[in-house]
């Protein structure tokens, strides 16, 4: 009895995505998942219930890689359906991301694009695993596995690109979850999305080698 | 690509006359029928996000589908079916899609269409 109340009130883990098909030559050209994709999946569990009462149809993910991320949102809301939609700028992610909702069963279309493409509909779940790693300047805008690291200064010059596009991309009630180090100064964005009469919050944290990850999370101020 | 995603997207060629930039004429099809779940539920809250005319005009060209003129206004559960079957079964694999506006070509590659643009486009 005493166990079964212990199990009861321990959330049980999602499964991880089947992502048997993928292997290691696969993961020259794409972003093997790795403490930053997981520290994702386990902010999403955690805010499952946030994102249900949304009531999303529709949901987006920038830079997708294996499709991982997307592929284990869609069988967390399930049975609750909703439109799934990736984007990456590397083909190679485009491919494995299809792989990835095929071999679990998830459907999802993968579109070859930077950042967001132009859509008629408002996002309603927003999600970006961004190249958040400061690297020089020269090295952002590659179309190779590079672009899933490589954020140039502070590991910003991404993010900073897609900020100004986060009110206009997103419905009235829409969500978007963002992972970032402690480089990118999370408290400037702050402010930058304050700007845009976003409220931001630091849903979870975990220091991971020497990185320091945040997930936030940013809705619209009531 | 399935075709709910096709109904969504616009051009975003930066000279893109205003107006003309939707929906994107799909030229060159080959199709493919996924077995997706059904699911009435997900398809009535999808229907407020369609632009039905596009759907319907897209299904016929394609050789899909013959929809109704307008969208029930309150569909029954083989309504819900069809839709189903036009938008979320219905997978373009290979084509081109093309702007009216800009005449701006987006090829579709193994079911991926490629959004991206040159430099001079953004
Ligand atoms: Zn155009």
């Amino acid at each position: 009895m005493a166990q079964t109340n212990a199990a009861a009130s321990e959330p049980t883990q999602h499964p991880t995505p089947d992502l048997s098909h993928l292997k290691h030559v696969d993961y020259r050209n794409i972003y093997e998942p790795a403490e930053d994709t997981f520290l994702f999946l386990d902010t999403l569990q955690k805010e499952r219930e946030y994102i249900n009462n949304l009531d999303p149809v529709i949901c987006l993910e920038i830079g997708s890689g294996s499709g991982c991320v997307s592929v284990f949102l869609a069988s967390l809301l399930a049975p609750y359906h909703a439109l799934f939609l990736t984007t990456d700028i590397n083909p190679a992610a485009n491919r494995a991301t299809l792989q990835t909702a095929t071999a679990n069963r998830i459907a999802i279309d993968a579109l070859r694009a930077d950042l967001l493409p132009a859509l008629r509909s408002r996002i309603d779940a927003l999600l970006f695993n961004p190249p958040y790693v400061p690297t020089p300047s020269a090295e952002v805008g590659s179309h190779s596995i590079v672009a899933a690291w490589a954020g140039g200064i502070d590991g910003r010059e991404v993010i900073d690109r897609l900020l100004p596009l986060v009110s206009d991309a997103l419905s009235e009630r829409g969500v978007f979850y963002m992972v970032v180090v402690n480089e990118n100064r999370p408290e400037e964005l702050r402010e930058v999305m304050n700007g845009f009469a976003f409220d931001m919050e630091v849903v979870m944290g975990k220091r991971a080698g020497n990185e320091r990850l945040k997930i936030l999370r940013l809705s619209r101020m009531l | 690509m399935r075709l709910i995603t096709h109904n969504m997207l616009q051009c975003h060629v930066k000279a893109c006359p205003p107006g003309q930039s939707y929906p994107l004429q799909i030229r060159n099809a080959e199709l493919e029928a996924l077995d997706a779940e059904f699911n009435a539920d997900f398809v009535r809250r999808l229907i407020p996000k369609l632009d039905w005319k596009v759907l319907r005009s897209t299904a016929f060209e394609l050789g899909v589908a013959q929809l109704p003129e307008e969208c029930p206004a309150e569909p029954t559960e083989d309504d819900l079916q069809m839709i189903h079957k036009v938008a979320l079964q219905t997978r373009v694999k290979e084509a081109e899609m093309v702007c009216s506006g800009c005449g701006h070509v987006y090829p579709i590659k193994d079911g991926v269409p490629n959004m991206l643009l040159q430099d001079h486009e953004i």
